[in-house]
């Protein structure tokens, strides 16, 4: 299945082209008002391109209504029919076929039952928590076997919890189901978490693309490595190239990076994960990267600690270390030296 | 801080509901009076409902009312209905401010303006046109529609200005067409504001006194009319046994109304 898009407006989606693989799960990731939703709409024909196409399993899309296209939606609201029980609510679609009432009684009964809400067929979605209706309503769009799934931030209804084993339960269904997802989200861990790609959307146009993984480790640019996950930027100007290294000059420091192809004195910032900043109540001699600081603050989160040090310039670098059990070690207030390999920074230009 | 009601607060309200409904109580009580004069309690009969039943003129009356508000109940939620959709699903549109106010202004328009200015407008297009042939059922309606249009698009355009639109949006995407998701999703889910306002503007068309006594003809006399002109000659106990089973009409469609608005539907 290929999708070509270059759609319109100057705001909402701008020149966006994207190329979905059969039995994908791509996540369009973005602030709110990215134009992500929009995007989604479109796809489902709910809103028309101004410019561009998009096409579905080789079919053109263009003034195909959203009830003859071989996609169904979930909003982000369910929409459940508040009229109709659960498997009138699942049925919906398929009695628009004109199908034999026992292949409908048949394939909504298996729905039912791939979303565990069998024994919930004859309530009214009134009587239905936000996870019962999230479950009915991914039956509801997914009964009809459309080539696309489109789910518009399937899991920002429901709480913490029950978000994070819907995650896993999504992904099950993904796999058993073989239809390909395309999924709206502004929740980062959501997305890289889920998708088999990721789209990184701003101000209507794709930012950068590719596996969680990737676009993680190697954002393209600011934008990227601050909306995934938390970062450091160090701000500075290339100084040096040699022994294999780049170095840069900061307001921190000379830095060492892996080695890129860049001119001296170009303006760059160096991205650095918190995750990847190791710290030391002695100062490291085997590193390339060693900077001094004060350990102002340490957030304890269960499974990892979050801690805040201010270098001798003022300026506040984050550090996270996963809980091992042996304890921390430091004190707020205390001298520390903080460390990144470097291959850890990626060095960004834009 | 406690709930409790001070002495005062509880006699003001108590003079408030004897200011507003002594008088309703004492046509209702007055009604069941075995004497011919009104103000003489002569000990409780019936005779004056059954006098009422036997009343030709009072009956052909009620028909004549019933008739009309049919036709303007009717008549104002189909024209009620659309002015309410154009509202509510189109935000933005030219004049939408002045339409909205037009819609809404028989609201707090006096009845006595709203009828003569009808009157004059029949007169004329009877003149210019033919139509429509003198006053009567058919004018009275037809005022009464324009009266009805504002409460039902009010009572409508609430239902569907919090109507989820993507309840519509889901059923075409699941494969309904157009046609189909107005009378499967939106018609059952706006309903009971259909009902409601349906019930209003009956309720309305059955009280209306002055707008009606503009636009009748001689052979359109309404039951508001008669009561008032029967009045004016002396009142008559038939009159109390009257008013209370209007009374009784018009609250138990009043009470549906509003139990049909407040019905959750979700």
């Amino acid at each position: 299945m290929s999708k070509r898009f270059a759609a319109s407006g100057p705001a909402a989606v701008d020149g966006v082209s994207v190329e979905i693989e059969r039995g994908e799960f791509f996540v369009l990731l973005g602030p709110s008002g990215c134009g992500k939703t929009t995007l989604l709409r479109m796809l489902a024909g709910l809103e028309a391109p101004d410019r561009g196409r998009i096409v579905i399993d080789g079919a053109d899309m263009a003034g195909v209504p959203p009830y003859r296209r071989p996609v169904n939606i979930m909003f982000q609201s369910y929409a459940l029919f508040p009229h109709m029980n659960v498997a009138r609510n699942v049925s919906f679609g398929l009695r628009q076929e004109r199908l034999g009432r026992e292949e409908v009684a048949g394939r909504v009964a298996a729905m039912l039952e791939l979303v565990k809400m069998t024994d919930f067929a004859e309530r009214p979605p009134g009587s239905l928590s936000g996870g019962e209706r999230q479950r009915v309503a991914l039956a509801r769009a997914l009964v009809k076997e459309p080539k696309l799934l489109l789910l518009d931030e399937p899991l920002t209804a429901l709480d913490r919890k029950l978000r994070e084993e819907t995650r896993f339960e999504l992904k099950r269904i993904h796999r058993r189901v073989g239809i390909t997802f395309v999924m709206v989200t502004h929740d980062q861990e959501e997305a890289m978490s889920m998708a088999t790609r990721i789209a990184v959307m701003r101000d209507g146009r794709i930012e950068q693309m590719g596996a969680p993984e990737a676009v993680y480790e190697r954002p393209a640019n600011r934008f990227v490595a601050g909306f995934l996950g938390a970062v450091n930027l160090f701000e500075g100007k290339v100084a040096d190239v040699g022994d294999g290294w780049l170095w840069v000059e900061t307001d921190v420091g000379r830095l060492a990076v892996t080695h890129a192809p860049l001119a001296l004195g170009t303006d760059v910032a160096l991205a650095v994960r918190p995750e990847k900043v190791r710290l030391a109540t002695i100062p490291t001699q085997s590193s390339l990267n060693s900077l001094p600081g004060i350990l102002r603050t340490i957030a304890y989160r269960g499974e990892a600690s979050s801690f805040e040090i201010e270098l001798a310039s003022g300026r506040l670098v984050r550090a996270t270390l996963p809980n091992l059990g042996d304890g921390i070690g430091f004190a707020p207030g205390s001298q520390i030296w903080l460390a990144f390999e470097p291959d850890a920074a990626r060095v960004l230009q834009s | 801080m406690t709930n409790r009601l001070s002495p005062f607060l509880i006699a003001m309200m108590a003079l408030g509901f004897v200011f507003l409904y002594a008088p309703i109580v004492s046509v209702v009580v007055y009604s069941f009076n075995a004497s011919r004069l009104v103000t003489v309690w002569a000990g409780f009969s019936l005779r004056w409902y059954g006098a009422l039943f036997e009343n030709e003129a009072i009956g052909r009356a009620a028909l004549v009312s019933l008739e009309v508000a049919l036709i303007a109940a009717t008549g104002a939620l189909v024209l009620g209905t659309l002015v309410a959709y154009a509202l509510a699903r189109f935000r933005r549109f030219t004049g939408r401010t002045l339409f909205a106010a037009m819609a809404t202004a028989p609201l707090v328009m006096p009845d006595v303006i709203a009828g003569l200015s009808l009157l004059l407008l029949f007169v004329a297009l009877e003149q210019a046109t033919g139509w429509p042939q003198g006053r009567g059922i058919l004018t009275i309606a037809i005022a009464h529609i324009t009266l009805g249009i504002a409460f039902v698009a009010v009572v409508v355009e609430a239902r569907l200005s919090s109507f989820d639109r993507s309840l519509e949006e889901a059923a075409l995407d699941l494969g309904a067409t157009p046609a189909k998701v107005f009378f499967v999703i939106t018609l059952p889910l706006i309903a009971p504001a259909l009902a409601a306002g349906w019930l209003l503007a009956l309720t309305l068309s059955l009280d209306d006194l002055v707008i009606a006594s503009f636009t009748a003809g001689p052979a359109s006399t309404t039951l508001p009319m008669v009561v008032y002109s029967s009045v004016r000659l002396g009142v008559s106990p038939q009159i109390n046994a009257l008013a209370t089973l209007i009374l009784i009409a018009v609250t138990v469609l009043v009470a549906s109304a509003s139990r049909l608005l407040r019905a959750k539907n979700t």
